[in-house]
């Protein structure tokens, strides 16, 4: 079992009621309202708790990015990846991820991942989502080829990775007449790729088509379940049976020394979802062209205020009941994420430790139980129950360099 | 104004896409391009303009009833198969009417073929960067305040819409992503155009609506200078579908201007 410490780096020195009075605190949030010392603060603080759970016993180091909201500070989460890969030594840099959609030239994005790679001397397991709808907005990028630019974006990576060059590539969205980086990665075929996500049936069928590892952010149990029911489907159809070492699972769980300290901190989590200020429009959120069409005529009610969110915007307590939140002292929360692996059984799984205005002290308090206590005990759980992770099953790459199957599919797109 | 002309509805093949074609009236052919919110089925200005000429309404590629074109990139590309469209049709000396985002396809069907037109009309026209000013960007707000930005009068807009049906929610989403599909960036304009407008010839008519929110103003005068043959004009108590908030005053305008020999 592969457990990693996450959190999104919530840029949290900024005036709430400004943001509260705006009504939105992503896209459209004056930047005039980002106060840069604080922000160096905490970055190096954010920096320092990452090193940290190394020192705890962290194995992994999980990442991500986003743009033009508070709710998280990594812009570029190659950055962080990179710093990580020089200052730290054992700890996976998982990241998820980075958005390709958003990517105008995905050989670059090749180089970086490639130079983190061999630099962490090959740590590097590179995720990569669609970005979210006010991201394609932040960066230009026209939503309504989202989706064909990340599967595209995908097989430029990949080939930039994994084929001899130079070599050309005239693809649909991405021309480039010169494709022959000098900076290849060191973990071969290629570095694990992961793919999170929240929603997009389609992301988690082409995922399945991969036999990339589905990372399902922050779903409740029962969602979790029907990921993997399709996901499994989506598997037997290609022609392998799916298991743990296919199933990523991120939690929001908070640990601290006491059950109220513990409970105060993890009702920040609800501060990224906007309880407190509120995120975003509908129609930043999704863009025409973003969302998968089957959800059109319940979002353009939404949108238009008629409707509640597709994605639902459940209360603290529901969110507790539902198992997305989870907060204790170590003593307590461990029994809870045992449950949660029987139910589910993932083979890789995320603590979403620290969120909105957590204190450097708790956050730090909070990594070192998980690290101490939780984590140990998981990957206990994780022998016991047969969660066996994809770094420990050997588990092919993509689905192409699978060993297992009576027939390797033509192609799996 | 004329009541309820009677409209022959078809379905015709271009580029490999099935396009849908209202059609009314005879004399003079005018060709009208509808806004980037689609086309509700009937309009009094469509319906006046019917009771001079022979009008053909199409949907654009990929908005309303027509179907959607994936390796659709460009209002160019829209504005070569409606100029296909016309050839099919065996139409020679059309007039084209743009509406707003239509106005942009006419012009750039005006510039690519300028020897095959009659007249030229431009509402609210999109198409060029506007030397003053923005043109409203519908990415960044919801679909009822983006079509209600184009109306001066919101009782005007709820003449046409009344209480906006989800069923109109969706046709603005599915309108809002082939804008994206095709118009995302620059937004709604091209940079080459207005170099390529000065081979038009035949007389054109710059219609504005006196308070248009989503186009500014200065973008209909900079059409006005550059097409070499062009007059402007302001329609009074008018937002950007000035065709829809004040139907006689346009098609009166518009009507006599395609008149004209």
């Amino acid at each position: 079992m592969h457990v990693m410490y996450f959190t999104e780096q919530p840029m949290s020195a900024y005036p709430a009621d400004i943001g509260l009075e705006f009504g939105a605190t992503a896209l459209m949030f004056s930047n005039k309202y980002y106060d840069p010392v604080a922000g160096s603060r905490l970055y190096n603080e954010y920096l320092e708790q990452y090193i940290y759970a190394e020192e705890m016993g962290v194995e992994g180091f999980m990442l991500n990015e986003h743009h033009n909201a508070p709710f998280c500070m990594q812009s570029k989460c190659n950055i962080f990846a990179a710093i990580l890969a020089a200052v730290t030594k054992k700890a996976k840099i998982v990241l998820l991820g980075n958005p390709l959609p958003l990517a105008e030239n995905p050989v670059r994005l090749a180089e970086e991942l490639a130079m983190i790679d061999m630099i962490s001397r090959g740590r590097l397991v590179s995720g990569f989502v669609r970005g979210g709808g006010q991201e394609q907005l932040a960066n230009g990028v026209s939503p309504a080829y989202n989706r064909e630019r990340f599967e595209e974006a995908h097989d430029l990576v990949v080939a930039a990775w994994t084929r001899e060059g130079p070599f050309r590539w005239e693809g649909t969205h991405y021309q480039h007449r010169v494709v022959n980086p000098w900076a290849v990665p060191l973990q071969k075929p290629y570095p694990r790729v992961w793919i999170p996500g929240v929603l997009s049936k389609e992301t988690i069928i082409w995922a399945a088509k991969q036999r990339y590892p589905y990372i399902a952010l922050n779903t409740s149990i029962e969602a979790t379940k029907t990921i993997w029911k399709l996901y499994d489907e989506v598997a037997r159809e290609v022609g392998y049976e799916a298991g743990p070492q296919n199933r990523g699972y991120l939690q929001q769980v908070h640990v601290s020394d006491s059950e109220e300290k513990a409970e105060k901190n993890a009702r920040q989590f609800l501060w990224m979802q906007g309880e407190f200020t509120g995120l975003a429009h509908p129609v930043w959120s999704n863009p025409a062209g973003y969302f998968s069409p089957e959800f059109r005529r319940q979002f353009v009610e939404f949108a238009v205020g008629r409707a509640e969110s597709p994605r639902g915007r459940p209360t603290f307590e529901k969110q507790v009941a539902d198992g997305r939140v989870i907060y204790g002292t170590p003593d307590t929360v461990i029994p809870k994420l045992r449950r949660v692996l029987e139910e589910t059984r993932p083979s890789i799984y995320g603590l979403w430790g620290n969120d909105g205005n957590v204190s450097n002290e708790d956050a730090r308090t909070c990594i070192r139980l998980l690290g101490q206590e939780v984590m140990p005990a998981m990957r206990e759980f994780g022998k016991e129950l047969g969660l066996t992770d994809p770094f420990e099953a050997e588990a092919p790459v993509h689905l192409r360099y699978s060993t297992d199957l009576k027939q390797l599919p033509q192609a799996a797109e | 104004m004329a009541a309820g002309a009677s409209w022959n509805e078809s379905k015709v093949e271009i580029a490999g896409v099935t396009l849908h074609l209202a059609r009314a009236g005879s004399g003079r052919p005018v060709l009208v391009l509808h806004h980037d919110i689609g086309s509700p089925e009937q309009l009094d200005f469509y319906d006046a303009l019917a009771s001079r000429f022979d009008v053909l309404v199409p949907h654009h590629p990929g908005y309303g009833k027509s179907e959607r074109p994936q390796w659709l990139r460009s209002v160019r590309d829209v504005a070569v198969m409606y100029q296909w469209l016309l050839s099919d049709l065996g139409i020679e000396r059309p007039s084209l009417v743009g509406l707003g985002f239509g106005g942009w396809i006419a012009a750039e069907m005006a510039a690519m073929a300028p020897d095959r037109l009659h007249r030229l009309a431009l509402v609210g026209a999109m198409g060029l960067k506007p030397p003053e000013g923005d043109i409203l960007d519908q990415a960044i707000i919801s679909y009822l305040d983006y079509a209600r930005a184009g109306f001066h009068d919101q009782a005007a807009f709820a003449r046409i819409y009344g209480d906006v049906s989800t069923d109109q929610l969706v046709d603005w989403d599915i309108c809002r992503e082939m804008c994206f599909r095709i118009a995302w960036k620059p937004y709604m304009y091209s940079q080459t155009l207005p170099h390529l407008l000065g081979g038009v010839k035949a007389p054109a008519l710059v219609v504005w609506g006196d308070d248009d929110k989503i186009v500014p103003r200065s973008a209909g005068e900079l059409y006005a200078a550059t097409l070499p043959n062009a007059r402007f004009e302001i329609v009074r108590a008018a937002g950007h579908c000035a065709e829809m908030e004040q139907p006689a005053a346009v098609a009166r305008l518009i009507g006599g201007f395609v008149a004209e020999n």
